[in-house]
């Protein structure tokens, strides 16, 4: 059993994002210790990128911030290294797949694979493409992690068919923020899921209070929430981890119990 | 699996979101690029509103100066617009309508292609909404102004380097949140399949009547046809009827900046390295960790730091050369092509001319020279005058 299928054991499933490197790498060591004891379990550990077609605004400055705050993917690299041995829940990296072409695909997965990440997370790759990755992810067992979305349909069998550690159900048409309202029929889409394979899916984009994960968690077993996240850290930046630390632990707390 | 390649390059990289979105929109193309009613209606337009066949004119008097080859002129600046940009709108709007859509979005540069889709939205009831980066929306006032006029909306783009990769993001994004009614006109040979194929046939109307024209002028065919490559879709549209043609050499000219060996370039097959990108596996100008440079040219529509897939492809197999030209360079090409033969020519496509001032001379006079001028000029008028040291504002 790998270490993302364990997640889905403890109840429903609450799974933080955040930009490595913003405001700095040793806030994001700090983000990531004190969400796993705050009951996170899978935390998405983003590499910035220049260019995330698939991030709304939060994302977006995120990254620039991150970036030019000199963060690379090396550095992100040697601090999940140093924290691999402290942190119990499983940790996963949401990326470009620029960023991982250009690093090289054997040697990001060989360093994932000793950095104790279990599952890559690129938006960039359908499941058309997932040539580009899907033989290095194999080859040092870190999970492909694939995307259905609202717009999905017939393609929802072919991608669940082939999905692997846990599917990512995109809630809503548009890039990743916070939303007031989602309207997308969630269960239909998670209901094709599970008629072709039993995987767990998670639900990300637009998610940001413990209502709506609690919603949400009806249908799914986990929740992903990245800019709600994202927005704390942009308000308090260097002193923004005791204020994570409560949101995950008031998010866990709603879905926990479900 | 994997649809739309180059060789290794192309392929169709995008979030899930989108992926039906552009095999639906393979699906339309594929079905109406052989529908004859299709077929008819587009080439009516480009005849009775493009204004298509552009001319291929003998630039007589820039052969004698430079004293080599035969030098040709492939007027795509006289298209309706002033760009070889609306040969694929027509195409690409026109298939919109055919799929039920009502609502276009475009990414542009130095707004050429903004002011293209506009006008086909507007003649043909669209919607339309355009993404601009805000540095272009300062240095092309103009054609901001005109995307206006046409009854288009504009948006700055004010997210990363606020040039045309950043408009390219935002009209992605854009398009994500709102399917179901909206095309994306895209306006080169880039993005995901089918995009470089579909606007490479729709732009390939360039080199077809190209070849027509030059065998009744001459009776055989150039011995060199060159294009400015920003994304590449003049380029590739001047390029492929010729590339069977293997005596046929051909030429893309990218925007070296202030040089290829400094940071203040776009020359993306000279300086970039491979990635994916924008939805297509290619060449992009990048930092080792595959972040994207932020790229530079005078020329708002070259300020790009990718190239089509297909150049990419023509590049590894040797089958086309790309060289680098500097503003510099490019801009005396625009004063000596003015001055020489009374055509102002786009900023772009000067980077087309200053290469042919270079290579032309060094040719026998017995040879075939044709360049590509993909627009014209008026809209670089007043940036050329800026370049120049006089302060004239539009």
């Amino acid at each position: 059993m790998s270490k993302i299928t364990d997640a889905f054991k403890n109840g429903k499933a609450f799974i933080p994002f955040i930009t490595a490197g913003d405001p700095s790498l040793d806030v994001t060591e700090q983000l990531i210790l004190e969400m796993d004891k705050s009951g996170a379990d899978i935390i998405e550990v983003g590499i910035p990128f220049s260019d995330p077609v698939a991030e709304g605004i939060v994302i977006q400055e995120a990254d620039l911030r991150a970036l030019s705050a000199g963060t690379t993917t090396d550095k992100i690299f040697n601090m999940l290294k140093n924290i691999k041995d402290k942190v119990n829940c499983a940790l996963a990296i949401m990326t470009y797949i620029n960023p991982i072409y250009a690093y090289g695909s054997e040697k990001f997965l060989s360093n994932c694979n000793e950095c104790g990440v279990s599952a890559v997370i690129v938006p960039d790759i359908p499941f058309e493409e997932k040539e580009v990755l899907k033989p290095a992810c194999d080859k040092y067992g870190v999970e492909f992690v694939s995307f259905v979305a609202p717009t999905s349909h017939d393609r929802i069998k072919m991608i669940a068919k082939g999905a692997h550690g846990f599917v990512y159900c995109v809630s809503s048409l548009g890039v990743t923020g916070v939303r007031e309202e989602i309207r997308t029929d969630i269960s239909e889409m998670i209901d094709l899921v599970k008629s072709v394979k039993d995987i767990p899916c998670a639900i990300g984009f637009g998610i940001s209070t413990p209502e709506q994960a609690q919603e949400m968690a009806r249908y799914a077993d986990g929740i992903i929430v990245g800019s709600a996240i994202v927005k704390i850290c942009a308000k308090y930046g260097k002193d923004c981890v005791p204020h994570v630390a409560e949101y995950v632990k008031s998010m866990k707390d709603a879905i926990s119990s479900m | 699996m994997s649809k739309g390649r180059f060789g290794k390059h192309g392929g169709q990289f995008v979030p899930e979101i989108l992926m039906n979105a552009i095999i639906e929109l393979e699906d339309a193309y594929n079905k109406y690029k052989n529908d004859l009613d299709f077929v008819a209606e587009l080439d009516t337009l480009m005849k009775e509103y493009a204004g298509r066949p552009s001319l291929l004119y003998y630039a007589e008097k820039m052969t004698k100066d430079l004293g080599g080859a035969k030098i040709y002129l492939k007027r795509e600046d006289l298209n309706h617009t002033g760009s070889h940009k609306l040969n694929n709108v027509l195409g690409q709007v026109l298939l919109a309508k055919k799929m039920g859509k009502t609502r276009v979005i475009a990414e542009t540069g130095a707004g050429q292609h903004g002011v293209a889709t506009a006008t086909a939205a507007a003649l043909m009831g669209m919607e339309c909404e355009i993404f601009m980066g805000k540095e272009d929306t300062e240095r092309q006032a103009l054609n901001v102004f005109r995307m206006k006029l046409l009854g288009a909306k504009v948006h700055e783009v004010i997210s990363g380097t606020k040039t045309l990769k950043d408009a390219v993001n935002e009209t992605f994004r854009e398009w994500t949140s709102r399917i179901e009614d909206t095309h994306y006109v895209l306006g080169s040979v880039m993005g995901p399949h089918p995009f470089p194929t579909m606007v490479r046939d729709f732009q390939s109307v360039i080199s077809k009547e190209i070849k027509s024209q030059i065998m009744e002028k001459e009776g055989r065919l150039p011995d060199v046809v060159m294009a400015c490559v920003g994304g590449g879709s003049n380029a590739i549209g001047a390029f492929y009827e010729f590339i069977p043609h293997k005596e046929v050499k051909l030429i893309g000219c990218e925007a070296a900046g202030l040089g290829a060996d400094t940071d203040k370039t776009a020359a993306t097959i000279t300086v970039g390295k491979d990635g994916i990108f924008h939805g297509m596996h290619s060449y992009f100008c990048q930092d080792q960790y595959g972040q994207i440079a932020p790229v530079y040219s005078i020329s708002a529509g070259l300020d790009y730091p990718g190239v089509g897939p297909e150049h990419a492809n023509l590049y590894d197999i040797g089958r086309a050369e790309y060289v680098a030209i500097t503003d510099e360079e490019a801009v005396s090409a625009f004063e000596y092509l003015s001055k020489t033969e009374g055509i102002i020519p786009a900023i772009e496509s000067s980077h087309a001319v200053a290469y042919a001032l270079k290579l032309a001379p060094t040719m026998d006079k017995d040879k075939i020279m044709v360049i590509n001028l993909s627009g014209r000029g008026d809209k670089d008028v007043a940036a050329i005058a800026r370049y120049r040291g006089v302060n004239l504002y539009e």
